[in-house]
Formats: structure tokens, C-alpha cells, sequence
């Protein structure tokens, strides 16, 4: 009786338990990495977000939003002929398994119509808008650290102070 | 040594003689032809019959030409403030050009004309590139001015409207002015801080050396 108690209590818990892993699985189809933000003076309306996003099955990021931004867009950069060209894309593809790197040069989440400055120390949050390829659609909270923006965009922040300068300016 | 073998052995000296005071005045023409540091790394645009002239207000509204900085290398870069992308990559690199060339970044001056006059305010442009470096000028002037500044300098802008506001495209490149404020060089986006640093330094060098 009490074994089979002790049995069942187990039981449940290893139930609960891979229910757990299922809805974290679940939610963390995309991993996301080093989520930062370029800072911003006053009377700055719009600023980059830029990551890496990683995801176990084919999804595509359709659209985000965060509380510091009235209007948050998915944007490419592309250089044409020495002339910067900036557009609104309709979504990005996340091939399953394949790191997708939202980063200066590329690809960004367009923060506009912004409610205050951000600063570098501060944390934004994002929320990320996933389609599955059955069009189902996965949100995801996201915490982007802000950076200095006359910071280095090729460096992370770790390797920014007291450098100087050799090893790097060369874009893989 | 009879004097047949002489007269050849002197004549062989002469020729010699000419032969190296040639090879002296080709070398010294051609290095008064061409900068002793001939390889820039950005695209060499010496002689270009445009980007000579500039005339707008800088952040703290007075008045700037190409003139006020001679002695002086110039980046000159045209972006806008509201940019998350190339501008900031760009002046971040400015920065890092500067702190590559030590003391000789007092002869450097970095120039950021804003092709967004209607948003980029003499107010934002002092708060913005202070972020950047203390010494980093902004200038703006009427869409006129802006649009003259541009064509003077074949650079390209264009307002794109998206959702409920509006983004530029622009010319990326960094034209690089020498001390006595003519254009020289033109460096793209994808250079490295290290090869826009070689070309100020080179720029500097030559003017150092008499030119």
C-alpha cells in the first residue's frame, strides 16, 4: 500500500515533470542569443534590436513588439551599388537548426516611434512573434540588454573596454 | 693598361654614370608624380572634378566650409540620426579610427552631414554625436543646402516611407579630404576601421613630408 502510494507519487511527478519539459520544449522552439539593443539620446524615435535566433523546427519570425516602441518592424539592410537601403520584410525564415543572425550588415528588429530613450545598462523587453509551418503562431519573451551606441557593432560588450584595437574590423 | 683599354674603361663609367642619373630623375619624377605611399586602401580619387566645396551650419550653428579644416585630414560621412544600422557602425568605426592613430587623430576631423534635416535637429545632432567622440562635427542646413552638399559630392539620399514614418536610403561610403581640402579617397562601408585608419595616416604622412 504504501509502496504503491510512494509508486503513484512518483508517478505523478515524473508526469508533471515531462509535462514541464513538454511545454518548455514547446516554448523554446527558438533559442535566442546575446538580444541587444543600440541605445539612443532624446529625441531619437527609432533604434536596431540585433541577435541570433536558432530554431529546432522551420519557423519564421513574423513580427515583434516591445512597450518601449509604438511601431515595432522586421527590417533588412542591404547595400546596393554603395547605398544604404533599408526595408520592412514581410518575415524571416528560420531554417530548423540553422543559426540566423539578426546583426548590423543585415538583418534587424526595427524599434520606432520609441516612448523614451533607452540607455546602455538598461534591459528592453521584446516579444517575439514566431509561425510555425502549420501557421500556427508561438510568442516569445525576450529581455535585449541595451548597449552604448557609440559602441563597436562587432564586438560584443565584454570585449569593448580597455581594447585597443588590432584583432578585429574584419567582418567573417 | 694601354690607353684603347682606358678610353673603355672610362667610357664604360660614363655610360654607367648616365645610366643611374636617369634611373635617379625617373624615381625622383615619378615620386613627385605620385604620393610616396601610393596604395590606398580605399579608392584613390585624387584629381576628381567634384567635392570641393561644402557649405552648411555645423551643430552648434556656425557656419562651415571645406576651409575651416585645412591642415587637417576630413571623414566626411553622410547619414541621418534615426538609422539602427550603417550610421552608428559607421561613426563607432570613426571612433576607433581615431584611437588607432594616437596623437594624430588632432588632425583628424570626422564630418556626419545629416540627409534627414526635417528629424536631425542641431539639438539631436550635439546629443547624438557626443555619444560618439567630443570632437565629431554634425551639420545640417536647408533641404537646398543638404541636396547641394550631396551633389557636390555625387552622394545619393531618398526618403522611403515605411509603416506610419519614413527611413533614407543613402550613399555608405566615407570620402577622406587632405590637409590642403582636396579630395582624395573614397572607402566603402565593408572597409575596416584598419584600412580607413591606413588611409588617414597616409594622407597625414604625405602632407607631414611636403606632399
Amino acid at each position: 500500500m504504501k509502496t504503491w502510494t510512494r509508486l503513484t507519487a512518483a508517478a505523478a511527478t515524473a508526469l508533471v515533470a515531462s509535462a514541464l519539459v513538454a511545454s518548455a520544449v514547446w516554448s523554446q522552439t527558438v533559442t535566442v542569443e546575446e538580444p541587444w539593443v543600440r541605445g539612443t539620446v532624446a529625441q531619437q524615435k527609432a533604434t536596431g534590436a540585433f541577435m541570433r535566433l536558432k530554431a529546432d523546427q522551420p519557423v519564421r519570425l513574423v513580427a515583434a513588439a516591445s512597450p518601449v516602441a509604438g511601431v515595432v518592424e522586421i527590417h533588412e539592410m542591404a547595400m546596393d551599388n554603395n547605398v544604404m537601403k533599408m526595408r520592412q520584410i514581410p518575415g524571416l525564415d528560420l531554417p530548423a537548426g540553422k543559426t540566423v543572425e539578426l546583426k548590423p550588415g543585415g538583418y534587424h528588429v526595427m524599434l520606432m516611434d520609441l516612448k523614451q530613450p533607452v540607455s546602455a545598462g538598461q534591459t528592453v523587453p521584446l516579444t517575439l512573434v514566431f509561425e510555425t509551418a502549420d501557421k500556427r503562431r508561438i510568442e516569445q519573451q525576450v529581455q535585449a540588454s541595451v548597449r552604448a551606441l557609440g559602441a563597436s557593432s562587432s564586438m560584443p560588450p565584454s570585449s569593448q573596454s580597455g581594447h585597443h584595437g588590432h584583432d578585429h574590423g574584419h567582418r567573417h | 693598361m694601354n690607353s684603347i683599354d682606358a678610353a673603355y674603361a672610362r667610357g664604360r663609367r660614363r655610360a654607367l654614370l648616365y645610366t643611374a642619373a636617369w634611373l635617379m630623375a625617373a624615381t625622383g619624377l615619378s615620386a613627385c608624380d605620385r604620393s610616396p605611399t601610393p596604395a590606398f586602401r580605399g579608392i584613390d580619387v585624387t584629381g576628381a572634378p567634384y567635392g570641393r566645396e561644402l557649405q552648411l551650419t555645423d551643430q552648434f550653428g556656425q557656419r562651415r566650409t571645406l576651409a575651416d579644416f585645412r591642415g587637417q585630414v576630413v571623414m566626411l560621412y553622410f547619414g541621418f540620426v534615426q538609422c539602427p544600422d550603417v550610421c552608428p557602425t559607421s561613426l563607432a568605426r570613426a571612433v576607433e579610427v581615431m584611437q588607432r592613430l594616437g596623437p594624430d587623430a588632432d588632425r583628424v576631423q570626422l564630418l556626419f552631414v545629416t540627409v534627414d534635416p526635417e528629424r536631425d535637429t542641431p539639438a539631436l545632432l550635439r546629443e547624438y554625436l557626443a555619444r560618439f567622440h567630443p570632437r565629431f562635427l554634425g551639420l545640417t542646413g536647408t533641404p537646398d543646402e543638404i541636396a547641394a552638399a550631396a551633389r557636390e559630392f555625387k552622394v545619393y539620399y531618398a526618403k522611403v516611407p515605411t509603416g506610419s514614418s519614413y527611413t533614407m536610403d543613402h550613399s555608405a561610403q566615407t570620402y577622406l579630404i587632405d590637409p590642403q581640402g582636396r579630395l582624395r579617397v573614397v572607402l566603402k562601408h565593408e572597409q575596416s576601421a584598419e584600412d580607413y585608419a591606413h588611409d588617414v595616416a597616409a594622407l597625414l604622412r604625405e602632407s607631414a613630408s611636403g606632399g
